[in-house]
Parts: structure tokens; C-alpha cells; sequence
């Protein structure tokens, strides 16, 4: 309670004047960012499809890359994690970010793994 | 120095006088059982991305699956989900905008933003379930081969989806559904689709613009569509009709992607639904003035990170079900 609030986002390209303003701009910025997403994902641009980048589609590292930022808004700003301690704010967030990456990396090379094997090796499952 | 420590401190720091981080015992502990609700969530999630690369070339595409909008007849991919995501981001704002007017004391500010923010919740667990009672019932149907595999219908001419009543030949019989109170009192069976195999089969047979497609992804990004002949050599892979979806069996594809829309989607909207609890609880601390007699509004603030986290969990529910 009685924190001071950082009214500035975008790296201090934004600045509002009150925290109310800045909740609603930051609605605002979410709802663009959603919009464009469900836009890409009923249109599906081929440019998009076709081409990839480290063996994921274009337009999945673009969803990505959207959700996080969503996240780190959401977090940022509507959990005011912006006005917290610094300590605070690392010991959850690189807490969570390094168990999530991990737990990813380990769990989807797995997959791609197991996906190898029903394709190469000797096990029928299309039957 | 500045990241930990709190300056300007008149009680000593021992003796529980002090605030670590200037977060308060239960504000920390809330951020730390986000934290751990995080780390479950991602497990969640993660175990998804595990079953979808184990089957990347026949996983169902999202778009196809979930197609419906109330009150609205036709194709419409994703625009529910959408409203659904907007109504929860929306509730999110009215609790910030809750716990910024508590910062202030405005009760009244605080009751109304609460009250919306309830109200918003139910309207997204309320949607949640249709979508459940949309996905369980069922769109087109389709039959299961003995591999477990999913053959789904198409019309050649028109490169639409057929349901299962679009071509089926009813036969007549006499078979009805086996119920304990109509025989041995411990043995019973699941109800009957409205088609069975043989009637599935011989309207494939009989209807020659019937195409079978399968669950295997062309390079095209696209389920593989079967020629006429190769159809019907794939119908006598068939063993039973499947209509709609449940843990066991699923007309849309890959039994997993069920068991994991059922999971993520239930287990977010459990949070969702025991945080609209908690809402209607400090909802009613409001109205009778708890906090305006506590003095400060943390509690609030606290059930507000609840609420946000839930929101962020739908966020990344959201782009890895729905979108990617």
C-alpha cells in the first residue's frame, strides 16, 4: 500500500497521467494485441505459413512472441509488478521463466523424439 | 542496495517490524503461490506441446474444431474464444481498477468495480461450459478405425464436411440400447450413436461423392483427403462410429487432444470459478466495510492477483489450444 505508481510504459515512451489513464491504456494495447491475433489466425497470410524459422512457422513465432508480450503487460501493469521491489519481481519471474524453459525444451525434444520412432522405426500406429 | 532493501525503517528489522521486499506476509505469499500455480499450469501446457509433437503430422487443427458461436449458425473459427479472451482482460481491468480505487478509499468505486468484475467472470465460466457442451455433443461424426485412428466425412463436390445424417442408409433393426432395469440388473451398455457401423458404411458405399478424410497433415498445412477407391478400401478399417468427444473418444482427431482440452480448459475454469468465489466473498467485506474499518484495502489487492493470474493463464491457454 501507499507505493508510489511508475505511470510510464513502453520504456517511457508513454507516459499517463493518472493510474486510471494507464490501466485503460494498457487495455487498449491488449485488445490491439489480441485483435491482431485472432485476425492472423482466421486469415492465415501464406507468406506467413509457408516460411519458418528455427523449424517453427512464422506466424506461431509471432503468436508467441504476442502472448509474452501480453503477459509481461498483464503482469507488469495490471499486477503492478512494475511498482514492486526489484527483488520481488526476479525472485518470481526468472524463477518461473527458467523452470518453464527448461521444462519445455526437455518435454518437446522428447516429443519430437518419440515422433522420430513412430516414423522410422518399427511401430505401426496408422491402422 | 535498492533492489532489496527498505530504507527509512523506524521499527527494527528483526522482530517481524519489517516488510521484506516492502510486500507485505500475504502478498508475498500470494506471489509465491502464483508462482507454484504457474509452474503446475506450464505442466499442464507442457505435456500438450509433448502429445502434439509426439503426433505433430496428425493433430487436429484448432479452426476445425471449434467452429461455433451461440446463436449463430455457420462456420465462425475463433471469434468466441476471442469475445471469451476480451470479457476475461476486461474483468481484469475492473479488479485493477478495483484495487487502484481501494488505494484511494473509495468504497463505493470499490463495491461497483467488484460487482463487475464477478459478473464478468460468470460470463466467461458460463461460456466455458457451452463450450464443453458444444465440444462433448458433437459436430459431423465420424468412425474409428482399430488403430484408434479418426475417419472423417467430406462431400466431393463441394469440399464441405458431411455429417454422418448427411449419407447414412438406416437400416432397419430391432437392436436397442441394453438397460440393467430391462435384464441382468449389473450389466448395462453406453447409449447408441444414431447411426451404427453398417448404416455408416453403407451410405459411404451407396453415395459416391462421400470422400474419407484422415487425420494426417499434407504439406499443404491440410488433412489428407482419400480418392474414391481409397476410401472405401479405408472404410474396412472401421470398427465403430464415434459422435462427439469425451476422455475416451473423440470425433475430431487425436483422442489426447480431448483429454487435454478437458484438463486445461477444466482446470483453468476451476481457478476462474473459485476466484469468482472469492470475488462475491470480498465483494460482500466491501459492502459491509471490513476493510474501510481495517483501514486499508490490501485484501483486495491480494485476490486481485489472484484474479490477474488467471487471466495470464488464459493468455497463454488461449494462443497454444487455440491459435499456434
Amino acid at each position: 500500500m501507499g507505493h508510489e505508481h511508475k505511470l510510464s510504459i513502453f520504456r517511457g515512451l508513454v507516459t499517463f497521467k493518472s493510474n486510471t489513464q494507464k490501466i485503460w491504456g494498457v487495455l487498449l494495447f491488449l485488445s490491439i494485441i489480441t485483435a491482431i491475433e485472432v485476425a492472423l489466425g482466421i486469415i492465415k497470410p501464406a507468406v506467413l505459413t509457408d516460411n519458418s524459422f528455427l523449424a517453427m512457422k512464422l506466424l506461431n513465432w509471432i503468436f508467441i512472441i504476442l502472448t509474452l508480450v501480453k503477459a509481461y503487460y498483464i503482469a507488469w501493469d495490471f499486477m503492478h509488478l512494475r511498482d514492486e521491489k526489484a527483488g520481488l519481481r526476479r525472485s518470481v519471474v526468472w524463477t518461473g521463466v527458467f523452470l518453464i524453459a527448461y521444462l519445455s525444451f526437455i518435454l518437446l525434444v522428447e516429443g519430437n523424439y518419440i515422433y522420430d520412432i513412430y516414423k522410422d522405426g518399427f511401430v505401426k500406429w496408422e491402422f | 542496495m535498492d533492489t532489496t532493501i527498505t530504507n527509512n525503517q523506524a521499527t527494527p528489522v528483526w522482530n517481524g517490524g519489517n516488510k521484506p521486499l516492502e510486500a507485505s506476509y500475504g502478498k508475498m505469499m500470494m506471489w509465491f503461490f502464483i508462482l507454484s500455480d504457474a509452474l503446475t499450469f506450464s505442466g499442464f501446457l507442457v505435456a500438450y506441446g509433448f502429445s502434439r509433437f509426439k503426433f505433430i503430422e496428425s493433430w487436429p487443427i484448432a479452426d476445425e474444431v471449434f467452429t461455433h458461436v451461440p446463436f449463430f449458425h455457420g462456420n465462425y473459427p475463433m471469434y468466441y474464444v476471442a469475445f471469451m479472451t476480451f470479457i476475461l482482460i476486461m474483468s481484469s481491468v475492473t479488479m485493477v481498477l478495483a484495487v487502484d480505487a481501494g488505494h484511494k478509499m473509495k468504497q463505493k468505486a470499490v463495491t461497483w468495480y467488484m460487482f463487475l468484475t464477478v459478473i464478468g467472470g460468470i460470463i466467461f465460466v458460463g461460456s466455458q461450459a457451452w463450450e464443453w457442451a458444444t465440444f462433448i455433443k458433437g459436430d459431423f461424426g465420424a468412425l474409428e478405425t482399430k488403430g484408434g485412428r479418426i475417419l472423417q466425412f467430406v462431400d466431393a463436390n463441394t469440399g464441405d464436411r458431411l455429417a454422418l445424417r448427411d449419407f447414412s442408409t438406416p437400416i432397419a433393426s430391432e437392436r436397442v440400447q441394453h438397460e440393467s432395469k430391462n435384464g441382468i440388473w449389473f450389466s448395462s451398455e453406453k447409449a447408441h450413436t444414431s447411426f451404427n457401423l453398417a448404416e455408416v458404411v453403407a451410405g459411404v458405399k451407396s453415395n459416391d461423392n462421400v470422400l474419407i478424410r484422415t487425420e494426417m497433415i499434407n504439406e499443404e498445412g491440410e488433412k489428407t483427403l482419400l480418392s474414391r477407391a481409397a476410401t472405401l478400401d479405408k472404410l474396412q478399417d472401421a470398427v465403430q462410429v464415434v459422435e462427439g468427444a469425451n476422455l475416451i473418444q473423440n470425433e475430431y482427431g487425436s483422442r489426447l487432444f480431448a483429454d487435454f482440452f478437458f484438463f486445461i480448459t477444466g482446470f483453468h475454469g476451476f481457478h476462474v470459478f473459485t476466484g469468482v468465489l472469492i470475488n462475491i466473498i470480498i465483494f460482500f467485506n466491501v459492502v459491509l466495510g471490513t476493510y474501510e474499518r481495517r483501514g486499508h484495502y490490501e485484501m483486495v489487492e491480494k485476490v486481485g492477483l489472484y484474479w490477474h493470474f488467471v487471466d495470464l493463464v488464459w493468455v497463454f491457454v488461449f494462443t497454444f489450444f487455440y491459435l499456434v
